[in-house]
């Protein structure tokens, strides 16, 4: 095959009440085969309910130049934590 | 997909097993079911329905292996991997359930019989065609292969789930959803190669002319397989021609190829894969299958 297949960024949510998380990325035609494709490469140990896949391409992502003035104002503001809470036992997945 | 918004799927109901996010929720389908052979039935048809349906399933899965690192793409090699430990996990099963009455371990089956004991169709052990570019043959082979057999294979194993012998019946219910993904699988890659090229098309239509001199065994029933139909154990493959055709013929007319003309393989004295008379791929299958298990005996790692 000369050219490959575009790419495609894959979510899987693992269970009901979790949010998608990005899990990697494939090959694949289109996609409905990259939705096949992620099942087979990610979801085969149990991981996953649901899959999400988007276009690379659709993508925008923030430049590591901006670094700075995107993250670093928020490394001191300690009172953003919400860390003055206690946390019951049974809660899952906080 | 079958929803138009991604937040649609959120609604859907799971099984949530509490607070754990991977990896639980694992169940053997075979962990409850009592191995007792049922009255009336001859433990040794049993045992030897079980390896027609084993065998079957443990030959393409090494076929099916094979094109691992060979495949269109990576993501292609690791789904004709899945679909290939799919179908070793029900050899195992489907072994080990033979092995129940015949006193012999699921290895011991697998590994340590010749070729004239193995009993799947004779499907299973072709080549997907002259090893090519790939060097294991070529994909649109093994795509038709696939399509026939997994199509055939779900009618089967839908109706196995009523079988009177509860092994079989669960065998059968945990692999109706592995087969309908195999099925689905091969049936998207048809349509996409049929429907694709002019030299997509050719070479799918040339890999359905290779498999379907094989496809006529699949509804020729042995006569075990006769006499445990009619104790309620095993299912009439006959009656699965016109169900598989069905499906064959919605996929290749969608796929625009022409369902081949050619008349089924001639069997030997009256016998094909189902007695042990296999064609001359079988025995250089088994030679690799089976070479490492005979050079170290009992070897476990």
């Amino acid at each position: 095959m000369s050219e490959s297949w575009p790419l495609w960024e894959v979510f899987v949510r693992s269970k009901r009440g979790l949010n998608h998380v990005h899990v990697g990325s494939l090959h694949a035609p289109d996609a409905e085969m990259a939705v096949r494709n992620a099942r087979d490469l990610y979801t085969r140990r149990n991981e996953g309910v649901s899959i999400w896949v988007v276009p690379s391409a659709a993508i925008t992502a923030s430049s590591p130049e901006e670094k700075d003035p995107f993250f670093a104002p928020a490394g001191d503001k300690v009172y953003r934590h919400p860390t003055f809470y206690s946390i019951p036992e049974d809660v899952p997945h906080l | 997909m079958s929803f138009d918004n991604a937040y649609e799927a959120l609604g859907q109901t799971a099984d949530d097993d509490g607070r754990w996010a991977y990896g639980t929720g694992f169940t053997d389908p075979l962990s409850t079911v009592d191995r007792a052979v049922p009255p009336g039935v001859v433990p040794e048809e049993l045992a030897l329905y079980s390896l027609m349906l084993g065998d079957d399933a443990l030959v393409l899965s090494q076929r099916l292996s094979a094109w691992c690192s060979r495949g269109p793409e990576l993501e292609e090699d690791v789904a004709l991997a899945n679909i290939a430990l799919d179908l070793l996990g029900q050899a195992r099963m489907l072994l080990s359930r033979a092995g129940d009455v015949l006193g012999r371990d699921e290895d011991s089956l697998a590994f340590l019989r010749d070729e004239h004991e193995f009993r799947n169709v004779q499907l299973c052990e072709v080549t997907d065609g002259p090893a090519g570019r790939a060097g294991v043959g070529d994909f649109g082979f093994a795509i038709a292969r696939l399509l026939l057999f997994s199509t055939w294979r779900l009618a089967l194993f839908e109706r196995l789930r009523d079988s009177a012998d509860p092994v079989l019946a669960a065998v059968a219910a945990k692999g109706v959803k592995e087969l309908a993904y195999h099925r689905d699988h091969a049936a998207r890659w048809t349509v996409r190669l049929g429907d694709g090229t002019a030299e997509s098309h050719a070479r799918m239509q040339a890999g359905l002319d290779a498999m379907w001199p094989y496809v006529d065994e699949l509804f020729e029933p042995h006569e075990v397989e006769t006499r445990l139909f009619a104790a309620g154990v095993a299912v009439d493959t006959a009656a699965l021609r016109d169900p598989v055709f069905a499906v064959l013929d919605t996929v290749l007319s969608a796929a625009t190829l022409e369902p081949p003309s050619a008349r089924g393989l001639a069997r030997v004295g009256g016998r094909a894969g189902r007695d042990g008379v296999h064609t001359e791929a079988m025995g250089y299958l088994l030679a690799e299958l089976q070479s490492v298990a005979r050079a170290y005996p009992e070897a476990a790692w």
